[in-house]
């Protein structure tokens, strides 16, 4: 009780401190005040994963009714995320923001955003009341508006930004669907109502309340066909924004998901083919999209989605898993989705801050125009390495780890079950592996165009790594990946409980977890071990070899052309060309490019935007619809004063006039009924 | 253990068999059996010329991608014995840990700056990415046939009885050999003996190797080729008795080797644009295996 009023306080000393401060101290406070945050809810956290729910009812008030407050394992382990990832967020920011010193009033507002954005974002984690819920959602949907638009006076921050928020709403406006559907019916915002109500109506009933939920919570997720806000708002945010937005806020949504499949009693089996499918499209189509991006941040934005459908596929199996009786099945699913959501808020997140690096050293994250930065931040670039490796799912990091479980899963659930289920199987494992494949194709592009070779403008003989403070927490990011990727028995324990709720081994009471997933990782990792020292061998062996023979340096080779420039490197366009070729259908790139004339051609240009199919069929198609209607009443927006008076008064009249009009109705109501 | 040394001796002589039956087949007298071997020897005592446009990376790469072949030679078993490492899931691990060494192979090339090998990277990465799934669903397929999930197990349990899986056997040989034909970088996906850059694969990504490095590039390209045909081996050896199984190893990794020197003699390359559909066709054949063990399974009703 106390920790969570200390927790709630923590925001409101900011707001009244953080402006009065000095730049430099606004930063140190914003800091410590959210490690102090952190620490009150990791013990929480921590507490819970072990086993024992922490559940609490405040009082609230008149309107929101009492207001409980459940810490259960699945709590637990998000808000574990979610503090790792604000930590470092923070600590990156503190340097990141120290270009823009000048902005002290956009500084002090980012701060207590920020501080009232994690107590927001816990928060939801833990209510169980939906009216709180609601604020909560609302406030973080707010709080992450604002942190967008940092670079406020760019235009398309805003709009970016704009897009975002209206987006959320939708969100909200499922959520309130949702709970309204509920509250109507029991006249409780409790979450423990809902689970009451779901299961006292027919099937398709509560499976139809698990989708309004579901499409709130995959707004938020970014899934397909949802996704369109994530590729704008990631690029226009500040790289500590856009991380976290990616590292936990998009995984909030996930959290929903989770929490609804607790909370709403619904069909899971369907459930899990509504959500596998989705799943699988997102994960495809997200990452069909981000290799034609020429935008870093934006490539990344669309590998969030590629992650969320990697995640929402353990999610998918788990479901129909849990709804089967198939445990081992079950447990792969959810184990993989929630160890995956750890593992891409590691490595998405420290893809971002990097890409931040890239950003305030050369001033562009456009990939056609870096190039050789391996040689100027050598650190940044193993950095990107590592999180790239990883967001493959190769050995030895984490993405591996995960991505193996649900391999598992996917080949355990082969070997039962009807012609549905196995087709089902075989193309989401289809599905995972060209994912895999694309993703590969993806950041090879990354990495190799923007680390390695030459530059590729002459813009950047002076740009250098940046400062260690900065590097600092992707330094802290990149060890947990490894960490994850050499050990992952050690995460395996804090998975157990919350992989509980869900696989229905508290019921039947065997513990298929502990030995399942124990005995699959263990030979992984010892696999993994013997990898790695065997590299390691092999690099001293080849040092210890080639130590006296000569070696020259030389050009690269031109195939017999003698002078080479910089400009004949392969770009990223030209890399992912075959590809785009092959994967027209699905894609959208608009191309402008002149024709070379004459012997002696002058300058030409070529350039491609990466558009996207669904944004144009979803949003765009309804936009233009919308404002076609809305255009008729044009006439209205005449703009005289006194016309707008006159609406105002009608608006009054015909308020007014409900009451009276309504009486009426019903006494010709009831005049009918005698009839 | 045994599978190990098996795929040893296997490397030692698959390439030379291949370019002896070239040889033969347009009439000349060639290289011995073992000039491969010999030419990698070699390659590890000279020294090297670096580009100066790379980094470290350059350096580092064939290392990991050598260790990464050797890594997924452990993971293949040789009939009831298995591999010096076998668990569940290990054909996935066999999967990653050469996409791993692909990885860093594809940005070694992008570190050298020039435009071929920046070509070649980006053909090496498509073509593998389509040749995955193929893999997948053949072991998929397996592991439902067999009902286990690693390689031994699944190798251990496959008998060939009926019609339906003489047919299966036939096409998961193809499959493989296929893939193996695209991870070797062989025709009709690739010709390695071509004069023109613009249109190799995997050779124009190692241009500016020398001296140890392409020993070891090459030496994990003659690696890949054992550990295929051991695959293929091991589809059908399963229960055999090791004194039959081991000469079939050696026999079928001989035909394995001579077919692919008479494809290569009396076959063109395929246009590049046509690649990427003859690999998709390689996922469809992998999914008629599928349907061919739900059929086996008696899962059509």
């Amino acid at each position: 009780m106390n920790l969570i009023t200390a927790f709630v306080l923590m925001p409101v000393a900011g707001i009244l401190i953080i402006p009065f401060l000095k730049v430099r101290w606004k930063g140190i406070l914003t800091l410590t005040l959210l490690a102090i945050n952190a620490v009150l809810s990791g013990i929480l956290a921590v507490n819970s994963l072990t086993g024992e729910t922490i559940s609490l009812i405040l009082p609230g008030s008149y309107v929101t009714g009492p207001i409980p407050v459940r810490i259960d394992a699945l709590s637990g382990w998000f808000i574990l995320i979610i503090n790792l990832i604000f930590l470092t967020g923070s600590l990156y920011g503190y340097s990141y923001l120290k270009t823009y010193k000048k902005r002290e009033d956009s500084l002090t507002l980012h701060s207590i955003v920020f501080l009232i954005q994690h107590v927001s974002i816990i928060s939801i984690c833990g209510i169980q009341n939906s009216f709180v819920f609601l604020i909560a959602w609302e406030i973080l949907a707010l709080t992450s508006f604002v942190l967008i638009i940092f670079e406020h006076e760019n235009p398309v921050t805003i709009k970016a930004g704009i897009n975002y928020l209206i987006q959320a709403h939708f969100s909200i406006l499922f959520l309130i669907i949702g709970f309204l559907w509920v509250l109507n019916k029991t006249k409780s915002y409790d979450f423990q109502a809902i689970t009451t109500y779901s299961s006292s109506i027919p099937g398709t009933a509560s499976l139809i309340l698990f989708l309004f939920f579901f499409v709130a919570f995959a707004i938020k997720a970014g899934f397909v066909p949802f996704h369109t806000w994530l590729p704008y708002a990631h690029p226009a945010a500040p790289a500590h924004v856009s991380g976290m937005m990616s590292g936990v806020i998009i995984k909030i949504g996930i959290y929903g998901i989770l929490r609804m499949l607790l909370v709403v009693k619904a069909d899971l089996i369907s459930a899990g083919y509504v959500i596998l499918i989705i799943s699988v499209l997102s994960g495809l189509y997200g990452v069909m999209l981000a290799i034609i991006q020429h935008n870093l941040k934006k490539l990344l934005a669309y590998h969030s989605i590629e992650n969320i459908g990697i995640i929402g596929i353990g999610i998918g199996i788990g479901c129909i898993g849990a709804g089967t009786g198939n445990t081992v099945l079950a447990t792969m699913g959810f184990a993989g989705a929630l160890l995956h959501t750890l593992n891409h808020a590691l490595f998405k997140s420290l893809l971002f801050y990097t890409a931040g690096n890239v950003y305030q050293v050369t001033h562009t994250i456009e990939i056609e125009k870096l190039g050789g930065l391996l040689k100027k931040m050598p650190q940044t670039a193993i950095l990107f390495l590592i999180a790239a490796l990883a967001i493959c799912g190769l050995p030895p990091f984490n993405g591996f780890i995960s991505e193996f479980i649900l391999y598992t899963g996917l080949y355990a659930w082969l070997s039962d079950g009807t012609l549905f289920s196995l087709l089902a199987a075989i193309f989401s494992i289809i599905g995972l592996v060209a994912i895999g494949g694309l993703a590969m194709i993806c950041f090879t592009k990354a990495f190799g165009i923007i680390f390695l070779g030459t530059e590729r403008l002459q813009i950047l003989p002076t740009c250098r790594e940046v400062p260690f403070l900065q590097l600092l927490p992707i330094y802290i990011l990149a060890a947990v990946i490894v960490l994850i990727g050499i050990f992952p028995l050690l995460f395996i324990h804090l998975l157990a409980e919350p992989v509980n709720l869900f696989n229905g081994a508290s019921i039947s009471g065997s513990d298929p977890l502990e030995s399942g997933l124990f005995n699959l990782l263990q030979p992984i990792s010892l696999a993994i071990w013997l990898f790695i020292l065997m590299i390691t061998a092999l690099i001293i062996l080849r040092k210890k070899l080639i130590r006296n023979r000569s070696h020259a340096i030389s050009p690269t080779w031109g195939c017999g052309y003698i002078s080479p420039t910089f400009k004949q490197q392969y770009t990223a366009g030209s890399y992912v060309r075959t590809y785009s070729k092959l994967f027209a259908p699905a894609l959208l790139v608009e191309k402008e490019e002149e024709v070379v004339h004459g012997v002696f051609p002058s300058e030409v240009k070529y350039h491609t935007r990466a558009y996207d199919k669904i944004e144009r069929g979803l949003i765009d198609r309804t936009i233009k619809l919308n404002k076609n209607f809305m255009g008729r009443f044009i006439f209205l927006n005449n703009g005289k004063l006194q016309i707008y008076i006159l609406y105002g008064i009608l608006f009054i009249l015909s308020v007014l006039s409900i009451p009276p009009l309504y009486r009426n109705f019903e006494s010709f109501i009831e005049l009918l009924k005698k009839l | 253990m045994l599978s190990l040394l098996l795929i040893f001796m296997a490397a030692l002589f698959f390439t030379g068999i291949i370019v002896r039956t070239k040889s033969l087949a347009s009439g000349r007298k060639g290289p011995g059996i073992l000039q491969p071997i010999w030419d990698v020897f070699r390659l590890f005592r000279k020294g090297a010329v670096y580009s100066e446009t790379t980094s470290f990376i350059f350096q580092l790469a064939p290392t990991v991608y050598f260790s990464s072949v050797l890594m997924a030679m452990l993971v293949v078993p040789f009939g009831r014995s298995h591999g010096i490492l076998s668990f569940n899931g290990d054909f996935i691990f066999f999967a990653y840990v050469l996409a791993l060494g692909k990885f860093f192979s594809i940005i070694a090339a992008l570190d050298t700056g020039s435009s071929f090998e920046g070509m070649g990277a980006s053909r090496e990465s498509l073509y593998s990415m389509f040749a995955e799934p193929a893999f997948f669903i053949l072991m998929g397929s397996l592991a439902l046939l067999s009902g286990h999930t690693s390689f031994q197990e699944i190798f251990s349990s496959l008998h060939i009885g009926s019609q339906i899986s003489y047919a299966m056997a036939a096409l998961a040989t193809f499959v493989l050999l296929m893939i193996s034909m695209i991870e070797g970088s062989r025709m009709p996906i690739d010709d390695p003996k071509t004069h023109l850059e613009l249109t190799m694969i995997h050779e124009v990504m190692i241009l500016d190797n020398s001296g140890f490095d392409l020993g070891l590039i090459l030496t994990a390209g003659y690696l890949k080729f054992a550990i295929y045909g051991a695959l293929i081996v091991n589809l059908f050896i399963g229960v055999i008795p090791f004194q039959y199984a081991i000469p079939s190893f050696f026999a079928i990794q001989f035909l394995m080797a001579v077919a692919i020197g008479l494809i290569e003699s009396f076959m063109a390359r395929f246009r590049m644009s046509h690649n990427p559909q003859f690999i998709v066709v390689l996922t469809s054949v992998s999914l008629l295996i599928f349907f061919g063990v739900l059929l086996i399974l008696q899962k059509f009703i």
